[in-house]
């Protein structure tokens, strides 16, 4: 099985301008498999968004190399296939919507790629199936809420049939209806669809649903593992201004106080049980349970 | 208290597209643009009264036929009430001919009086006709059937498709725009701006706390929208098909043609 | 088309408040708080600042927007001077203030935002990063002075560390510099942290307006509504729904802390070690062990 996106030993650096020479990736080398669905988290700066755009050769490293599906982003001919195979929503709801309805916003990409009129029709109806916007069809953009107009934009990249979808902290901008909307549509992404999903973002709760996070600093690869692995580090990572979920924070400050949880859990339920546990109750009934 | 005066300029700005079945909605949107173009020129080749009483015809029916009530086309003419009352005054008052009556050095004419009233029917026809095509046409299908009317010209050098994507993207983004333009302003008068009192040089200086903002923001949209186009493997209009393709049907043939014809014949005949 | 956005709103602010009006996006907050310094009209009821009709005969609007100053929501969006101190210099020039007051204005904003002069009043706003910029524009409606400090969603688009120095700074301006404030947030845990009061919006109503700690007790009506509760808030009562016996009132995680350490610790030292052979004995569903 071949990884769907390869970034091997990628540097990149840019002109910062008044900040001379801005070196944003260091040495950067990973591997997304096909259906996997990874979390890239880290604080603005840490060089996660410019990883994210090495991706679909929106950006070119300046060392090393990246493949997507074996092509090497460098090669301009392979350029259209590769941004077939590796799609991106942005932050900006309102900045990825070109057209004046939803049904033609999201026939963008296949009319880019001359996919023919009946087909066009199917994936546009079957996209906005999945990201839950049926009906939205003749709605115009500016009517729409942030997380709706960011499940437009993501059913717009699903009806270019990617293996792999980017999304670029699609959250950051959303309030927090919208944010479950989109969190919700990316997870059945995730489980249903079989596309490779690699989610960029600085919300800690937003990445404990991934099959492993990669944790950005100063343009290298601070940590990497299972949510779970990731975030039993919670000093680790305060270091790095990167929040925890809430229960993550208390359970590793009870800890350090003594208290012996066993994990340091990622939800409420998970620190319920724990508790639960710990004080000789069963973790999923009400009754306790006598030792 | 009311909503965004975003969606108001919204409407207004994309010409008043009104939803709706009637046949005139359905017929494809280059029949109807081309038709109101050739019953334009007709307007304007022609002389005689008559010819203007029967051009009116056609787009009577159109009227009638696109089931838009005739308060809206009126409403349409109401922003060129001023301008049609001063061309005519002008017309009445300034061209040379036989004297009707006169105020002090002021003559009015017969001729004048003719000139005037041929100017501001024509005039009047000729808002009508378009009217009829924005209020039956969204801006969707109106895009649309530029750029295909276009394409031919695109072998010349025209950038039909080029064209057509800016029209699209501007529509998409003036409700927009506008409601950051209430934004802009709004947090400008939090800061004490006034836009409202002052003489013209003053409230034109007042707008570049709004411009300015407005400016950079637009640059930074369409900055952010290329590369969201790009990552859609967008490339130009090469090889590029359409979710709906425009066709003619029997019934747009039928109208380009008698209409085509009737106005031909006006013209020629009067 | 006219749209009901606010219906009868009763509401008073008193000076050295520090109120949170949440609700989520529609529920009419950001409308709500452009009527406190008149950028909007009531259709009906008035609106008092110092006990004076802003709206009445002889009232300045201009005063009153000196008096209620208001941050917008992405407020880096209007900056549009060349340098950063022509910028932040707007109000007090709009406001008729000389051109010493000007300066002073100025530099006192700066000061309080954290922006030495030296370095970035003469750079352009454009060149510097978001959260300077946000910082410049919030400079922009202090150097007015005001008494009251709106602020709508002061922390929208920002990344850990940037909510944690604005949140930082909006702590400093109530108890260092004593600023009434009104905070427009639909971050739960946010507002958990600070707000001596929360107003809960929907549909254009008030629902609830007390203490934190007694409107977060409303846990499923403010689902209802589409906001939330701090994840804390959440624990514990899941932990009542089990019947652990623990109180409820916890908002913020130091005070779970508080509440569960003692018992915690106690069973810890109990249980003498490991966690035990699991009691379910795998029969539970959930729990991604």
């Amino acid at each position: 099985m071949k990884p769907v996106v390869r970034v091997e030993n990628v540097s990149y650096a840019y002109d910062g301008g008044s900040q001379g020479q801005v070196e944003a990736l260091l040495d950067v080398s990973l591997e997304i498999w096909p259906g996997e669905f990874v979390a890239i988290i880290g604080h603005n700066g840490s060089g996660k968004s410019t990883l994210a755009k090495h991706m679909n050769a929106l950006l070119l490293p300046t060392r090393g190399d990246v493949y997507v599906l074996g092509m090497n982003t460098r090669d301009e001919s392979l350029l259209w296939d590769i941004r077939q195979t590796v799609g991106m929503v942005f932050q900006n709801p309102d900045n990825q919507i070109v057209a004046t309805i939803v049904e033609e916003d999201v026939a963008f990409g296949p009319e880019n790629l001359g996919v023919p009129p009946d087909e066009m029709r199917r994936r546009v109806d079957e996209a906005l199936a999945l990201v839950d916007m049926t009906g939205y069809e003749k709605s115009a953009p500016h009517m729409l809420s942030g997380g709706q107009k960011q499940r437009v934009a993501i059913a717009g990249v699903i009806a270019m049939r990617p293996r792999c979808i980017v999304l670029d902290e699609p959250t950051a901008m959303l309030d927090p209806v919208g944010r479950s909307e989109v969190l919700r549509t990316v997870r059945h992404l995730a489980s249903n669809e079989g596309i490779a999903i690699v989610h960029i973002t600085h919300f800690m709760s937003e990445a404990v649903y991934a099959d492993r996070v990669i944790v950005m600093e100063e343009g290298r690869v601070a940590l990497s593992g299972t949510p779970r692995e990731v975030f039993s580090q919670p000093a680790t990572l305060r270091k790095l201004d990167l929040d925890v979920p809430q229960v993550t924070e208390l359970a590793a400050q009870l800890r350090a106080a003594g208290v012996a949880l066993p994990r340091y859990p990622l939800t409420v339920e998970e620190m319920a049980d724990d508790i639960g546990t710990l004080l000789g109750r069963g973790p999923c009934s009400s009754e306790p349970q006598n030792r | 208290m009311k909503e965004g005066v975003g969606m108001d300029f919204a409407n207004a700005a994309v010409g008043q597209y009104m939803p709706g079945d009637s046949f005139m909605h359905r017929l494809d949107p280059r029949t109807k643009m081309l038709t109101s173009l050739g019953v334009v020129i007709g307007l304007f080749v022609v002389s005689e009264p008559w010819a203007y009483a029967l051009l009116a015809l056609p787009i009577m029916l159109g009227i009638m036929v696109s089931q838009v009530p005739l308060k809206l086309i009126t409403r349409s003419l109401r922003p060129l009430t001023f301008i049609m009352v001063l061309t005519f005054a002008l017309h009445l008052f300034m061209d040379p001919g036989e004297a009707i009556f006169s105020i002090g050095r002021i003559t009015a004419t017969y001729e004048g009086l003719r000139l005037g009233l041929i100017t501001v029917v024509r005039l009047a026809l000729l808002i009508m006709a378009t009217s009829i095509v924005t209020l039956t046409t969204s801006p969707i299908a109106l895009t649309d059937g530029l750029e295909r009317l276009l394409k031919p010209f695109a072998r010349l050098g025209l950038p039909a498709h080029e064209l057509a994507m800016m029209m699209t993207i501007a529509l998409r983004f003036i409700p927009t725009l506008l409601e950051e333009t209430d934004k802009i302003m709004k947090a400008q008068m939090a800061r004490g701006a006034d836009f409202e009192s002052g003489n013209i040089a003053k409230r034109a200086r007042a707008m570049v706390p709004i411009l300015v903002p407005l400016f950079v923001s637009a640059f930074r949209r369409a900055d952010e929208l290329a590369v969201a186009m790009e990552a859609r493997c967008y490339r130009g209009g090469e090889g590029r098909t359409r979710l709906r393709e425009l066709a003619f049907s029997g019934a747009d043939v039928a109208v380009l043609v008698v209409v085509g014809a009737y106005t031909v014949a006006v013209a020629v005949a009067l | 088309m006219a749209r009901q956005a606010l219906t009868d709103v009763n509401l008073s602010i008193d000076e050295g408040d520090l109120v949170a009006i949440i609700g989520k996006t529609g529920s009419g907050k950001s409308t709500l708080v452009q009527h406190f310094n008149g950028l909007l009209k009531p259709d009906s009821g008035r609106v008092l600042v110092d006990g004076q009709d802003i709206w009445g005969k002889g009232v300045a609007l201009r005063d009153i927007r000196r008096k209620v100053g208001l941050v917008f929501q992405y407020p880096e969006h209007q900056l549009f001077e060349e340098t950063v101190a022509l910028d932040i210099a707007f109000a007090p020039k709009n406001l008729g203030l000389s051109d010493a007051q000007v300066d002073d204005a100025v530099r006192e904003a700066m000061r309080i935002v954290d922006l030495d002069y030296e370095e970035f009043a003469d750079r352009s706003p454009f060149e510097l990063s978001g959260g300077q910029k946000r910082r410049v524009a919030i400079a922009g409606v202090i150097a007015m002075c005001p008494k009251v400090l709106i602020l709508d969603e002061p922390t929208a688009g920002m990344d850990p560390r940037g909510r944690e120095d604005v949140l930082g700074e909006i702590q400093a301006l109530h108890e260092k510099h004593g600023y009434t404030i009104v905070l427009v947030s639909h971050s739960m845990e946010d507002v958990a942290r600070f707000a001596k009061r929360l107003v809960v919006m929907e549909a254009g109503k008030v629902v609830m307006d007390g203490d934190p700690r007694e409107v977060f007790r409303h846990r499923q009506e403010l689902i209802d509504i589409g906001l939330g509760v701090p994840q804390i808030t959440d624990l514990m009562a899941e932990l009542a729904r089990r019947g652990y016996g623990f109180s409820t009132g916890a908002i913020t995680v130091e005070e779970a802390r508080e509440i569960l350490l003692p018992p915690l610790l106690a069973a810890s030292i109990e249980s003498t070690g490991s966690a035990g052979p699991d009691p379910c004995e795998g029969r539970c569903g959930h729990g991604l062990r």
